[in-house]
């Protein structure tokens, strides 16, 4: 279990991410599966630096990993306003395929079996069961 | 072959300008914005690029390195050029699938048949 506060830094969050994927690798967790988390976890790192916190190297973000053996929930919290994950326009809408940006949400929705944030908008909680493949394309093969 | 920093490696096949993205993960701003800057200059070098990236060694993407490559196409289009992807590992070809960038990019399975692709 890790529960802890870093820095608004990207190192930080490289290194709390690699700590997280190391006890996904020790409790057994597939190529997949580790690739969905990392994936998910760097983009609610950078979400919580870049947009919650907005680089603001006074500020932290919270971050607690509980990786089990049949799932992995993590939670990420930044001391921003807040935002309205509704809000965010569809990226894979006509209108918007060819802007770069909105996508992060997207992929961990994709990547992980749940994703929600706190009414305040400033803290998102993901939480991977241990599978194969990817949650959004059971029962398309 | 030519080195850009670390991150990439530039050869050359006729016309078309082969880019090796070196990196295995593509996800902090840092990287990505030394690797759009490179890719950026190779595109104004002059116009109607042919550029091919080759994603060979990359096991990890972010959507920041998304948003650069829909960057980079608009840029190499708006210059008559034609940016082409390949070796595209299938979990991150998948990331292209699920926000449909498959739909905006062209992506070929290996650097001959990209070459190909981008110099026809």
């Amino acid at each position: 279990m890790i529960d802890k506060s870093i820095p608004t830094d990207l190192t930080a969050a490289r290194h709390l991410t690699e700590e997280v994927l190391s006890l996904a690798v020790a409790a057994g967790y597939s190529e997949d599966d580790r690739f969905a988390i990392r994936l998910s976890l760097e983009e609610a790192l950078i979400n919580a630096i870049k947009h919650g916190n907005n680089f603001d190297r006074a500020r932290k973000v919270r971050v607690s990993a509980d990786v089990r053996a049949e799932q992995t929930t993590i939670t990420v919290c930044d001391e921003g306003a807040g935002f309205n994950p509704a809000a965010v326009p569809d990226p894979t809408a006509d209108e918007n395929l060819e802007k770069p940006s909105g996508r992060g949400i997207m992929l961990m929705r994709a990547y992980m079996d749940e994703v929600s944030y706190n009414d305040r908008g400033n803290e998102v909680r993901m939480a991977k069961r241990r599978c194969t493949g990817l949650p959004h394309l059971a029962g398309h093969n | 072959m030519e080195e850009q920093g670390s991150r990439l490696k530039v050869l050359k096949a006729g016309d078309v300008t082969i880019v090796e993205l070196t990196d295995r993960k593509i996800l902090d701003e840092m990287s990505i914005s030394q690797i759009s800057e490179a890719l950026s200059g190779i595109i104004a070098e002059s116009d109607g690029v042919r550029l091919v990236l080759d994603f060979t060694s990359v096991d990890h993407m972010s959507s920041s390195a998304l948003s650069m490559l829909i960057t980079l196409n608009k840029r190499a289009r708006q210059s008559n050029g034609r940016l082409v992807l390949c070796n595209i590992s299938p979990p991150i070809y998948e990331a292209f699938t699920i926000t449909r960038l498959n739909e905006v990019f062209k992506t070929c399975a290996d650097r001959s048949e990209a070459v190909a692709e981008a110099s026809s």
